[in-house]
């Protein structure tokens, strides 16, 4: 179990080829259908998400968006009446194999809400959380990896002398930057990201803009927006939804400037959602 | 001719509208006559005197203190018992149960016993604990019957503390990789527990007054030792007060009222701990 | 108390660290699946309890039923135990006087309180007398037994001329404020439930406060009120301390609220008080009646829920 494992944990020092060549996959979907109870949420997504960019996710709401990212780390299994067929293979395992460990794949996969949501609990205590869930108790390598997390969001100069404030007490740009601090502090691999500026006032969402153009160093990310200037502003690649569809996906400067599909364009030329 | 019909309703809504106010205010006065009753009748017996005495044949010499110490014992068996009990079903229900028939049936069933009147509990505790297990009239038998008693309610405010946790600040211990447990222990139960302590505070107040059933599973009236083993006779407050109120001398009446004063003030604190926790601990999401 | 040391020169590789962990906590995810199951233990302490009741009941029940028949306990109209007379109609008939004068005090008082509260009150004195209300629900009913017996007794006996010490009316009237609080707090409930929408409608044509509170809002939350009065009945009937302080130890089958009557759960008090052997007909006698009143009350319980069930409004 363990060897299969470390196989799906793709090498880190492959970020350096140019986003025109060949970039290696960390997810590949096939065939990905999903229903909620009887009524069928996703058809047939096939689709390869690639390594240290940014992948937006557009649609009007209710296409499909934020349940396609929930299921890139299986959070959509929160509702249990959710069936799914198909395949998403990370690394080179299909995630949705009954042996497969969710704990190991968020683990893997962090993710950002829609809404800040931090813990009631202290800004230290909220970026330790998930070290320290997953065995990680000396004080000092905590501390290390608290002030990193942080300096990784972009937030340590703000907090750094407020880390035992209840998260609850920040503003909200600051509770989502926590919540970004949050996720990197385990050193994932990939963030998703469920329209994480849409709680946002226009200054935290460019420092939000920002850091993520920061973090796709390190990070493959994948964005859900209802904000088709960000998706054009941040994205290397853009998928669009349409009722559950994928209709195109593409280069992001393609894809605005010239979409393959009739819908798309009268997507973003604003004629319908 | 319409405006006589008109101001004919205005008045009739007027006088309605005073009737209803006055029975809102009867149901206060009762309120007041009750606490003037026991503050005129009670006072003058109310000193350190009373508090620390043993029952006694004369009304002057009568103090409260077995029963004060009684009902705090017993409230630590009840405290212990109903928190464990309680806290886990709320937790098993909110969180682990799926929604099938066995957790339905759970769920009504702890609706239903919440209206069982407490005297049958008596019965319950009399068979069982008395009797059955063997504990007899001791401290024991009357603690674990009383947690029975509160343990609806207990698990009812349990469920409303974990309920209010919002289902975002769950996700996002999920998402991080956390299993069920440790989003439960470390997440969901210290955001819940204000709510819960509440809840459980309320209940065990709930117990202190209560009376019947203890007295179903042989709580003694008068007793000259305290108990100082889960195995001791025992009595409580309210059965002193009880026993004292049943006397036909006025002088005892008195006595009962200094008791149920002491009550009343035990009461009052476990509320206002109660509120201070709530305003001061819980998050507002 | 968590102050970070900013000296972090040397990088701490978390992935390895992590993956070092992982062989421990896949032993505590083994443990953890045990959990449920714990869990699901407590939860059952609940069920057992119902049986646990249940199953007293019956089986005394069933021991006293072996020596007094079935047809004398619930048609014989002498209740005296000590001399083997067990017609428990005197007990009940106690009970159901006791209960109608609490129905009679809490009914009036508990719906006039809910409708000043829900269609008159501002919010600031709403969020006052409601509170205030509901401690009258919170007070130790053996006070509430002092209270009738010291108190309201003599008032009455002032009133009355030849009212004994120990009667109905009294205990009655102060088991019905007892559940005064019930009644208004849940009917108050029903009636915030009725949406503005109908009140509005019934504004705009011109209809008074009181026009719109008995014509619109009652009728509107008159099953949750039912349900409320049902389940307050329900209290009235099991309640014990009120009764058994106030209103005597006299088996007596009467409808005259000046005389002394036992109710169920008085007869309950003082035969455990008493020096009742284990496994003696008296013993036996308390599960008898103990089983009736728990089939009473029972009964009006799952009348209130099927109300509320059947006839909750959509709105």
């Amino acid at each position: 179990m363990i060897e299969m494992q470390n196989k799906a944990q793709t090498p880190k020092n492959q970020s350096t080829e140019k986003k025109t060549e060949k970039v290696p996959n960390i997810y590949e979907v096939d065939d990905l259908n999903l229903w909620y109870g009887n009524d069928q949420a996703l058809y047939e997504i096939n689709m390869d998400i690639p390594q240290y960019q940014v992948t937006a996710i557009i649609g009007p709401s209710g296409c499909g968006k934020s349940t396609f990212l929930k299921t890139l780390n299986r959070m959509v299994e929160m509702v249990p009446i959710v069936k799914t067929t198909g395949a998403i293979r990370y690394g080179d395992q299909n995630i949705y194999e009954d042996k497969y460990r969710v704990e190991d794949l968020r683990t893997k996969v962090g993710m950002v809400f829609q809404k800040p949501n931090p813990f009631p609990k202290s800004v230290y205590d909220n970026v330790a959380y998930g070290p320290r869930i997953h065995g990680i108790k000396d004080k000092k390598t905590l501390d290390q990896i608290v002030e990193k997390s942080l300096k990784g969001a972009a937030i340590w100069d703000e907090l750094k002398d407020r880390l035992d404030e209840n998260a609850f007490g920040l503003s909200g740009g600051q509770q989502q930057r926590v919540c970004i601090a949050r996720a990197l502090a385990v050193e994932p691999d990939v963030i998703l990201m469920d329209e994480p500026t849409s709680a946002l006032d226009p200054i935290s969402t460019a420092k939000v803009e920002e850091l993520i153009q920061e973090l796709k160093k390190d990070y493959s990310i994948v964005i859900v927006t209802h904000n088709m200037q960000q998706a054009a502003r941040i994205s290397d690649r853009t998928a669009f939804f349409l009722n559950g569809e994928l209709v195109e996906y593409q280069e992001t400067d393609q894809l605005f400037q010239n979409p393959e599909d009739k819908r798309t364009e009268d997507y973003i030329t604003g004629r319908f959602g | 001719m319409e405006s006589k019909n008109l101001n004919g309703r205005v008045l009739k809504n007027r006088v309605m509208k005073t009737l209803f106010f006055s029975a809102t205010v009867i149901a206060l006065v009762f309120l007041v006559l009750l606490f003037y009753r026991v503050l005129s009748q009670g006072w003058g017996y109310l000193n350190w005197n009373y508090i620390t005495s043993f029952p006694a044949p004369y009304p002057e010499e009568a103090g409260i203190w077995p029963g004060m110490i009684g009902s705090l014992m017993l409230m630590g068996v009840v405290a212990v018992v109903a928190v464990t009990i309680g806290i886990s079903t709320a937790i098993y229900l909110e969180e682990y149960s799926p929604k099938n028939k066995l957790a339905d049936f759970i769920r009504v069933n702890i609706q239903n016993l919440a209206g069982v009147p407490s005297i049958v509990f008596g019965l319950l505790g009399l068979t069982f604990f008395v009797y059955l297990f063997g504990i007899g009239y001791r401290l024991l038998a009357g603690g674990l019957t009383m947690a029975l008693l509160i343990l609806p309610v207990v698990v009812v405010s349990s469920q409303e503390a974990l309920r209010s946790v919002p289902t975002e600040v769950k996700e996002a211990s999920y998402g991080m990789g956390a299993s069920k447990w440790q989003t439960i222990v470390r997440v969901i139960l210290p955001a819940a527990l204000p709510g819960i302590l509440t809840g459980i505070i309320l209940s065990l107040s709930r117990g202190i007054g209560e009376t019947a059933p203890l007295i179903i599973v042989g709580a003694a009236t008068a007793i000259y030792t305290l108990p100082d083993s889960l195995l001791s006779k025992y009595t409580v407050m309210p059965i002193q007060i009880y026993k004292w109120t049943a006397r036909p001398q006025e002088e005892w009446q008195f006595v009962a009222a200094a008791g149920i004063i002491v009550l009343l003030i035990i009461l009052l604190l476990m509320n206002a701990i109660a509120v201070w926790i709530r305003n001061k601990y819980q998050t507002r999401y | 108390m968590s102050r970070v040391s900013t000296t972090s020169s040397q990088t701490v590789d978390v992935r390895s660290l992590l993956e070092n962990k992982r062989s421990k906590k896949l032993k505590m995810r083994k443990l953890e699946n045990i959990i449920p199951y714990l869990l699901l233990l407590s939860a059952l302490v609940s069920i057992l309890t119902t049986a646990g009741i249940l199953f007293t009941l019956l089986r005394e029940t069933f021991g006293f039923f072996s020596e007094v028949s079935f047809v004398e306990f619930y048609t014989g109209t002498n209740w005296s135990p000590w001399s083997g007379e067990f017609g428990v109609l005197p007990l009940i008939g106690g009970t159901l006087l006791i209960t109608v004068i609490a129905t009679l005090v809490a009914v009036p008082l508990g719906l006039m309180s809910a409708i000043f509260l829900s269609e008159y009150a501002s919010e600031r004195v709403r969020k006052v007398i409601k509170p205030i209300l509901e401690i009258l629900a919170g007070i130790p009913t053996v006070v509430y037994g002092y209270f009738a017996l010291t108190f309201i007794t003599p008032i009455l006996q002032a009133i009355i001329p030849g009212l004994s010490i120990f009667n109905a009316l009294s205990g009655g009237i102060v088991v019905g404020v007892m559940i005064v609080p019930m009644v208004a707090s849940l009917s108050e409930d029903a009636m915030n439930a009725v949406p503005n929408s109908l009140r509005e409608g019934a504004y705009a044509l011109g209809a008074t406060r009181l026009e719109v509170a008995m014509k619109v809002v009652v009728p509107a939350a008159l099953s949750g009120i039912i349900a409320a009065i049902v389940l307050a009945i329900s209290r009235a009937i099991g309640e014990t301390m009120i009764v058994t302080i106030a209103a005597g130890a006299t088996p007596n089958l009467t409808m005259n609220p000046a005389e002394s009557v036992q109710t169920m759960t008085a007869f309950i008090v003082q035969a455990a008080t008493g020096d009742t052997t284990y496994g003696s007909i008296i013993y036996y006698s308390l599960y008898a009646v103990g089983i009736t009143l728990f089939v009473f009350t029972m009964l009006m319980n799952l009348l209130s829920q099927y109300i509320s069930r059947k006839f909750r409004e959509e709105y």
